[in-house]
């Protein structure tokens, strides 16, 4: 008895929470010509069609991609080298650094945006250039480091700190230690960090929008669009967008592991 | 075994965070020789490993590699190999893969790697165990790996940090002869850590016992249990009754309220002295006037022996003998010349060697704190 009602406890709690996408997801195969939102008429995939074909969108949507892969391999590397630095600090010193590092989390994302257009600004007028592509980039690594570095912290503090110090007494070079025994060892760390980053920069709306200058980025674009007409087009994309951030999700999580509920909670912020 | 030494470390000094971990550390190492540094835990016998391994660098000081300063070679240059505490075997790489790693890296060709990787595994009696991955070994069998691991990079001197730290005892104990085996069959230099006085004993050709960071006797096993120059390494190295006494001239010494002729000489007359004697040296008698006697306060067996507490007129001296005494009888100590040795006063006079505060307890409750420490 008392399983059942948690049970029904339960699944009332994930209607609520899904209902509102359960519904974005239904009506993208809405067959309607008058653009109706809330009125059933038939199962079609022409907003889906319609999505293809614009070639805004797809420009967009390609936009978007090579920005979040960019920005997850540069968080990844900096990260994974900021990583080990941290990890090899002393108590007090670590501390510092790692609150440094967590407080772009906890910072509102417009005061990160609006500071981070402003840096953009003026270092591109000051050589000359105007915004785009590369500083949405600079951006998004900006803003995905943090992750990638507590994603990464962990397997090093798992890690047989002697692992580093065999490889050397063996005959590699520090350098040689790093790529051959400890980068095996965190490798799980540094993926999922890899694949938060992307999912991270490619849903991020805020601080593309400020950074983006005449660059439009997917969430932008979408936002443009709801400012012009609303249309089950919209629809169809944010099912697709929502598919794709949850199948990266659920790789986080299956990588994770013990540490999935915490990645959960980050990757939500 | 060679007299000249293959590895010298001179006028070592250590300081972590303004602590003096090694003092004026000064050691000469001879080749082939199994030498282990003991000592209890932050003595610095560790730190001097990892000078040598190249993982410390000396605030003062140099380490002599057969002659060549050696002092700021990083690690990966130096003809040594390290077994870690515990193992630290490359967990993504199988057995085969572990010992064969030192040979990829200095490009050795995969004809020579299969047969000297062979060639180990049969001397740690792991044939068969190639492609085993290393999570699915016992605690005795990664040790083994390790050994293997370090051997296969055919090293000219091979430290050991406690490596048999974290097995049981009956496995450690075959280990103990597993290794010696090993030291002879190879002739390598052997630099073995540990705090454990039986181990350093049966396996050492050398023994150096470090406390605070110094070294405080450096000596072969018997040497070292038989003629401790002070009373932290008579303490150290076995059970002892370390008694005040005088030297009043050679071969004749005072402790207890009693005279005793002794085999020792070369002190200053009327000298202060610290004496030694063994719990097991000690025959235990009927009471009479030519004996020490005393009043059983505690019997503890031993399997081996018991453990007798004797308390004689204050002092509580520990004897250890086949023979079951009675809480509260009256028994009497006979102690020979030879079984007496004296030792000139230091810094650990009075510290150790009365057993008045023992106890069993007390034991276990050190050995726990030990353990605790270690798994820190």
């Amino acid at each position: 008895m008392k399983k059942a009602v948690s049970r029904v406890y339960m699944a009332l709690v994930f209607l609520f929470l899904y209902a509102p996408i359960l519904v974005l997801v239904v009506f993208s195969f809405n067959d309607t010509d008058t653009k109706s939102r809330t009125v059933w008429s038939g199962f079609s995939l022409r907003w889906y069609e319609m999505l293809f074909e614009d070639r805004m969108l797809l420009e967009a949507l390609r936009n978007t991609l090579i920005i979040a892969v960019c920005a997850a391999v540069g968080a990844t590397v900096l990260g994974t080298v900021a990583a080990v630095g941290i990890h090899s600090m002393k108590s007090w010193r670590r501390k510092l650094v790692m609150n440094i590092t967590n407080l772009p989390m906890l910072n509102p994302e417009i005061v990160t945006g609006v500071s981070l257009m402003l840096l953009m600004v003026f270092v591109a007028n000051l050589f000359g250039v105007t915004l785009g592509i590369v500083s949405i980039i600079l951006a998004h690594i900006t803003f995905c480091l943090p992750y990638v570095i507590l994603s990464i912290l962990p397997k090093l503090g798992q890690m047989d700190p002697h692992l580093y110090e065999a490889a050397q007494d063996l005959g590699c070079t520090p350098v040689r230690s790093f790529f051959k025994v400890v980068l095996p060892e965190i490798l799980s760390g540094v993926v999922t960090g890899m694949v938060m980053a992307f999912t991270l920069s490619l849903d991020d709306f805020i601080i593309s929008y400020f950074c983006s200058g005449t660059t439009q980025t997917l969430p932008v674009f979408i936002y443009s669009m709801t400012k012009k007409r609303v249309s089950p087009e919209i629809n169809a994309l944010s099912t697709l967008l929502f598919a794709v951030i949850l199948v990266l999700l659920l790789i986080i999580n299956i990588r994770q592991g013990k540490m999935g509920k915490k990645a959960a909670k980050e990757a939500n912020v | 075994m060679g007299e000249k030494p293959i590895l010298s470390l001179q006028g070592i000094t250590v300081a972590f965070d303004g602590e003096r971990v090694l003092q004026n550390l000064n050691l000469n190492i001879r080749d082939g020789e199994f030498v282990t540094l003991l000592g209890p835990s932050g003595c610095g016998k560790t730190t001097t490993l990892r000078i040598v391994g190249g993982f410390v660098r000396p605030d003062e000081g140099d380490v002599f590699f057969d002659g060549k300063k050696i002092t700021d070679l990083p690690p990966h240059k130096r003809e040594v190999n390290t077994i870690f505490q515990k193992y630290a075997l490359f967990p993504h790489l199988n057995v085969y893969e572990n010992v064969a790693f030192g040979m990829r890296v200095h490009k050795k060709s995969e004809k020579e790697i299969r047969r000297t990787v062979h060639e180990m595994l049969e001397m740690v009696s792991l044939t068969g165990f190639e492609r085993r991955s290393v999570h699915r070994l016992s605690g005795g069998q990664q040790q083994r790996v390790a050994i293997a691991r370090a051997l296969a990079n055919d090293p000219k001197v091979l430290l050991l940090d406690e490596p048999l730290g974290a097995l049981d005892l009956k496995l450690r104990k075959d280990m103990q002869v597993e290794l010696k085996k090993i030291q002879q069959a190879t002739g390598i230099t052997f630099i073995f850590v540990t705090h454990d006085q039986e181990e350093a004993l049966s396996m050492s050709d050398t023994v150096v016992v470090m406390d605070k960071g110094v070294i405080r006797q450096i000596g072969t096993p018997q040497d070292i249990y038989n003629e401790p120059k002070n009373a932290f390494v008579a303490d150290f190295i076995g059970e002892s009754n370390i008694l005040d006494g005088v030297m009043h001239e050679d071969f004749l010494c005072e402790f207890a309220g009693r005279r005793f002729p002794c085999v020792d000489d070369g002190f200053a007359a009327h000298e202060r002295v610290d004496v030694v004697i063994r719990p097991e040296d000690i025959d235990v008698v009927a009471p009479s006037a030519d004996t020490l006697t005393g009043t059983v306060t505690n019997v503890t067996f031993k399997g081996v022996h018991y453990e007798i507490i004797v308390d004689v007129k204050g002092f509580k001296w520990m004897i250890q003998s086949t023979d079951y005494q009675e809480v509260g009888a009256e028994i009497g100590l006979r102690i020979r010349p030879d079984d007496i040795h004296i030792m000139k006063k230091s810094e650990y006079s009075g510290m150790f060697g009365d057993y008045s505060t023992f106890s069993d307890e007390m034991e276990e409750d050190m050995a726990a704190a030990e353990e605790a420490e270690k798994q820190e």
